[in-house]
């Protein structure tokens, strides 16, 4: 790195570093087309390239990369699961992304937290000390605390809400991490790129060519692509994109939303979470609290904002910090999240041969990037899923083999 | 504030509703077979459009069906189950009417 810089240093010119070759017309023919630039995507396409050798690849983004939910969620990387195949999967990933800087040779902030579930409630202890068990089981580090050791690593909190819901415990959650959201889609981006694969921005899908049960091709704004395999990693669109293969499933789309404050001094070391009071916070580099809360309350296919989300949010936050009531909100959003019954993801081969789906990511598929971008890889180039996504296959809903995580993802993403 | 129509209760701020799901109707269990059945229990129609859903109004306690778009969010019309039938007579009238008009106005 140092080398570089004073390379760059000593140049006359500076043109601005590109992190992937700027494409207009794809080929007319792929191997693999993966629909959908956002970090999932992106990640498969690395993946695919560097554990299997398949480059001969184009991701089909129809805005720009990292614009999806990879850009829009609040970053929450942890692996405090329900379900001992969940933990497993999720910890499998937290592991990838501890040394992802490094291997993507790009800054992703990735910033080890410590995270606290509150619990205000005898039943919310009780779901705490059975994730805690199950953590402990599959050798994550998760265990219950009481309320000293949440005043201790946030002396801030008014431990009695406002007197309206006193903490009674947490779990706390030590690997549990934040990092920089669109870092994580550029840093996949330049990876695939530099082994060959090839990214288009602008470039939307419009309808998926199926004969005989197999996909032959896709049609897009930018002309037809001949492929016999083709993954869809696209969150909030999904339906949209099974309705085109006639696949049906469980998945139905709510609005996400989250907000910022203006920037402060830094206070707030730890993530929590409130279940409760359907909060979650943490402070970003720049000093913000990034905030979010539960789903809205029903299916729109928009990333509206409402002022009932930000109200009810704040004013939550202030039972639990008062004196933030003199702090701004200065920013507010929204994704499409792709939420299924179990809160669980749907990933895995699908009746239609050639057709992968990366989906049902809902509230909480960032942190699961880098593990689902290598399993999807695997279920590509070997065209069958890896033991350890089984559990979310689509025919689980067939099966009655649910894989509930609403316990550990309702409000914390 | 976003606002519904309750149908008993006439117009009400939003936050007052609860969203109960798409309006489906079960196919028979005892011909159907398992597949169908676990379709029926776990799948949905996700893809943005209209929608016929159930809404229920929570402090009156009515449940109610509302026609929805799930992508522009607009609700065309709202009705009781049981006036269902009544609300397609409503229909065609609200239409008729809407025709009448600019011939009103050219009087
Ligand atoms: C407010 C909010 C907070 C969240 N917080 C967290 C959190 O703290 N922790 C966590 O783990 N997860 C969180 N999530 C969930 C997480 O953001 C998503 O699950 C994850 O980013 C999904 O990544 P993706 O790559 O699958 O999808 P996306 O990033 O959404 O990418 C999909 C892409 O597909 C493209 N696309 C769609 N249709 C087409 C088409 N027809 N042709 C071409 N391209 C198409 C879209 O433009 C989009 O860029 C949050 C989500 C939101 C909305």
């Amino acid at each position: 790195m140092p080398f570089r810089l004073l390379k760059y240093a000593l140049k006359k010119e500076h043109p601005a570093p590109r992190f992937f070759k700027s494409l207009e017309t794809p080929k007319k023919s792929y191997d693999v087309v993966i629909i959908g630039g956002g970090g999932h995507g992106l990640a498969a396409a690395y993946y695919l390239a560097k554990d299997h050798g398949i480059t001969n690849v184009a991701v089909l983004e129809k805005g720009y990369i990292g614009g999806g939910n990879t850009g829009r969620n609040t970053t929450i990387v942890r692996s405090n699961y329900l379900t001992p195949e969940g933990v497993n999967f999720y910890d499998a990933s937290v592991k990838i992304y501890e040394g992802l800087s490094e291997e993507l040779d790009l800054n992703l902030f990735y910033s080890t937290r410590g995270h606290f579930t509150l619990a205000h409630t005898e039943s919310a202890m009780r779901t705490m000390r059975w994730r805690a068990e199950v953590n402990k089981h599959v050798g994550v580090e998760s265990r219950v605390v009481g309320p000293d050791e949440i005043a201790k690593a946030c002396p801030q909190l008014d431990l009695s809400c406002s007197g309206q819901a006193p903490i009674l415990g947490a779990l706390f959650h030590a690997p549990g991490s934040v990092a920089r959201h669109d870092g994580v889609a550029w840093g996949y981006a330049r990876g695939a790129d530099g082994y060959g694969a090839e990214i288009y921005q602008n470039t939307e899908v419009l309808s998926i060519d199926v004969k005989n049960g197999k996909v032959c091709g896709i049609k897009t704004n930018k002309g037809y692509i001949e492929t016999k395999q083709v993954l869809s990693a696209v969150a909030g669109f999904t339906p949209r994109i099974t309705e085109m293969v006639g696949l049906e499933t469980p998945i139905v789309i709510h609005p996400l939303q989250a907000c910022v404050t203006e920037p402060m001094k830094p206070w707030l070391d730890t993530i929590l979470v409130s279940g409760s009071l359907h909060v979650y916070v943490s402070q970003s580099s720049r000093g913000e609290l990034v905030m979010g809360s539960s789903l809205d309350p029903y299916e729109v296919h928009s990333t509206r904002s409402t002022l009932d989300f930000v109200e009810g949010l704040t004013s939550h936050m202030l039972d639990m910090f008062p004196f933030l009531s003199n702090v701004k909100v200065v920013r507010q959003w929204a994704g499409m999240a792709d939420m299924t019954p179990d809160f669980a993801p749907i990933m895995g081969k699908t009746p239609i041969e050639g057709f992968y789906l990366d989906a049902g990511w809902g509230t909480w598929g960032f942190k699961a990037t880098p593990i689902s971008g290598k399993t999807m890889a695997q279920t590509i180039a070997n065209d069958s899923a890896p033991d350890l996504i089984h559990t979310f296959r689509l025919s689980r809903f067939e099966d009655y083999e649910l894989t509930g995580e609403k316990g550990a993802a309702s409000v914390g993403h | 504030m976003k606002l519904l129509t309750c149908p008993v209760n006439g117009t009400r701020p939003l936050s007052e509703f609860i969203f109960g799901g798409e309006f489906r109707t079960a196919p028979d269990q005892n011909t159907c077979s398992d597949a169908d059945w676990a379709a029926y229990v776990h799948n949905r129609q996700g893809a943005p459009g209209d929608k016929k859903e159930w809404w229920y109004h929570s402090p009156s306690g009515t449940w109610f069906i509302a026609e929805r778009n799930t992508l522009t969010d607009k609700v065309s019309r709202t009705y009781l189950l049981a006036d269902a039938k009544k609300a397609d007579v409503k229909k065609v009238a609200v239409k008729k009417a809407v025709v009448k008009k600019p011939v009103k106005e050219s009087k």
